[in-house]
């Protein structure tokens, strides 16, 4: 079979809209065009209807208890603005500090600078050499002036998933609000916010096959679930939540001293969520979020989420399979080749290795058929190798060298095939021409070069 | 980013890769930059007897841009005296190659490579006579060179 070129291998960045997500938004754009706001016709019922589907659609993929709970945006970034800035400015008499991981995306990190320069104090968490954050450390960081807790379920460069059940438990036994960015993440590996404690999660539609330009927030309404343990008492559990016993029986119209088994789900009252509008208008979204909601984009997002529900697993296990078989060719055929990140735990569809001696961007140039992206300096305008793999203590050098295969939905084996060749001769090419190569093979200690930094 | 065409034909066909004898007298080497900064430039030159480079190769580790800077920059000296290729300043290459203000830097390098490979060269003649004038007038030397004259 033919190769068409060039191959996207770039799905971090952004996705191609599913042709069946194209189909039931097309509609919306002219006959069906209504303002999803206007409540004295048809029009507007037509697209409200259509934008509640959406919602209990994107509810369903990430386990929402109810459709009310999804803010529609336009994008991660907003939602991550809004999350952050929203339940700062709402929760500032209670406290002013928040935590969040040194490889957070710039919407997090840069949103995290303005608060500090507004007053409020951020802990900046480190992660391990395979990317992670230990949840000992986010509880560790939490003081009695702790309101929020961001960490990002999956890393947009080295792929790296966070142990978010983990870090959920806890900041629900502290009071503590978690939010996570779970852009990268939803419909590829598991999420579940009721499972894993999350109050807030951003999400964007261009990163599962929908359109650009149309995001989400959800903001918890429902109260927590708490999966009981052996051992677990209605008395316990209440102390373990600071929630009041006596709510705690109410929500669950339990007999106070009642066993309690192991595996009963019980809610947890948690207090209502509050954030305040970074937006102000119409009122919009419960007044968290105003102005005239995409329709068309919104409906594309639905059928995304709907597809990633059903389809997700499975495509999953093949782009996994895939990656493996990129990665493993790669590996066979090239020394000197360094895994950026935990392999274990890992977005299916995300390979960001450094080929040592061999700078991104020229490597990059060199397979200019195939679109991947680079943690090199040479990428950025800063001139600064990626803070996402500095935070590993990944060296400047091999930061300088990485490249990120990012497979997705519609990446095949023919072209993993096609790339893996292709990288392999090219690497070989460039590291001809490395001066690098050439005293690491003659058994330089590049170490104990004394070069001239510029 | 886009590129010129000159910055992709040079890194695409990059002229003059290679590798010279360094211990060669008559050879000189530069390395310069660091691969914490993402770039490293070796540039060599094979001068003859009369002053003039007859040949010169290079190896990059950098960008597409640092890789067409140097390239460029053996075509250039090749033929030329020294003092004609110490002359070339980085404005020289920033022009013929049309690079962006982020990659200046690239082009600071290649001459910079130019210079550290002339310096070099010139200091291993200055070695070299002075270890021949001390066997002329007798003096011991521990620096000479075994194939010296």
């Amino acid at each position: 079979m033919a190769i068409k070129l060039p191959i996207f291998m770039d799905y971090h960045s952004t996705t191609p809209v599913d042709p069946r997500v194209l189909e039931e938004m097309l509609p919306y754009f002219t006959e069906k065009f209504g303002n999803a706001a206007s409540r004295s016709h048809s029009f507007g019922w037509t697209a409200e209807e259509a934008v509640d589907y959406a919602r209990e659609r994107i509810a369903k993929l990430i386990g929402a208890q109810t459709e009310k709970e999804i803010i529609f945006t336009s994008g991660a970034t907003e939602s991550n603005n809004l999350a952050l800035k929203g339940v700062a400015e709402y929760y500032k008499e209670k406290g002013d500090h928040i935590i969040t991981t040194v490889t957070e995306h710039k919407a997090v990190l840069d949103t995290c600078k303005r608060l500090e320069k507004d007053g409020f104090r951020v802990t900046y968490l480190a992660v391990g050499k395979d990317g992670r954050v230990d949840p000992e450390e986010v509880r560790k960081a939490i003081t009695d002036k702790t309101i929020l807790v961001s960490i990002m379920l999956a890393n947009n460069e080295i792929g790296t998933v966070q142990p978010l059940e983990e870090i959920g438990r806890i900041t629900r036994a502290h009071g503590v609000l978690f939010h996570t960015d779970a852009v990268q993440g939803v419909g590829k590996v598991e999420f579940d916010v009721q499972k894993m404690n999350v109050d807030l999660a951003s999400l964007t539609a261009h990163k599962m096959y929908g359109p650009k330009g149309v995001g989400a927030l959800y903001v918890r309404r429902s109260p927590a679930l708490h999966v009981a343990a052996a051992g677990d008492t209605w008395e316990s559990v209440a102390k373990a939540y600071k929630a009041r016993a006596g709510k705690l029986l109410e929500a669950n119209g339990a007999a106070a001293g009642a066993k309690l088994e192991p595996g009963a789900v019980l809610k947890v009252p948690v207090p209502r969520l509050r954030l305040v509008a970074q937006m102000d208008g119409g009122g919009h979204e419960l007044g968290m979020r105003s102005g005239t909601l995409n329709v068309p984009g919104i409906v594309g997002f639905g059928k995304a989420a709907e597809i990633m529900r059903t389809e997700g697993k499975a495509d999953s296990a093949r782009i996994l399979a895939l990656r493996n078989r990129l990665h493993e060719k790669l590996a066979a055929a090239i020394d000197e080749i360094y895994v950026n990140g935990s392999l274990e735990h890992r977005l299916p569809g995300n390979l960001n290795v450094s080929f040592n001696f061999v700078e991104g961007e020229a490597m990059m140039m060199a397979i200019k058929d195939v679109a991947v992206s680079s943690g090199s300096a040479c990428t950025s305008s800063s001139l600064e190798p990626s803070y996402v793999l500095r935070a590993l203590g990944v060296g400047d050098e091999l930061a300088h060298s990485s490249i990120r295969f990012g497979l997705g939905r519609f990446n095949t084996e023919e072209e993993v095939d096609y790339v893996a060749d292709l990288v392999i001769r090219k690497v070989k090419h460039l590291r001809e021409m490395s001066p690098l190569y050439e005293m690491y093979k003659e058994g330089v200690d590049l170490k104990s070069v004394q070069w001239t930094a510029h | 980013m886009a590129y010129s065409d000159k910055v992709i034909d040079h890194a695409e066909n990059p002229r003059n890769v290679g590798t010279l004898d360094k211990d060669d007298p008559n050879v000189g080497t530069g390395l310069v930059g660091a691969p914490a900064c993402g770039d490293v430039m070796r540039l060599q030159i094979k001068v003859n007897d009369s002053g003039v480079i007859e040949d010169a190769r290079f190896k990059t580790f950098g960008c597409g841009s640092a890789i067409a800077s140097s390239s460029l920059a053996t075509e250039w000296i090749k033929g030329k005296s020294l003092d004609e290729a110490e002359a070339i300043k980085n404005e020289d290459i920033v022009n013929e190659l049309n690079l962006p203000p982020v990659k200046i830097h690239c082009s600071v390098l290649a001459e910079d490579a130019i210079k550290s490979a002339i310096a070099d060269f010139r200091a291993k003649q200055a070695a070299r006579r002075e270890s021949v004038a001390a066997q002329k007038t007798g003096a011991p030397s521990k620096d000479a060179p075994a194939n010296a004259e």
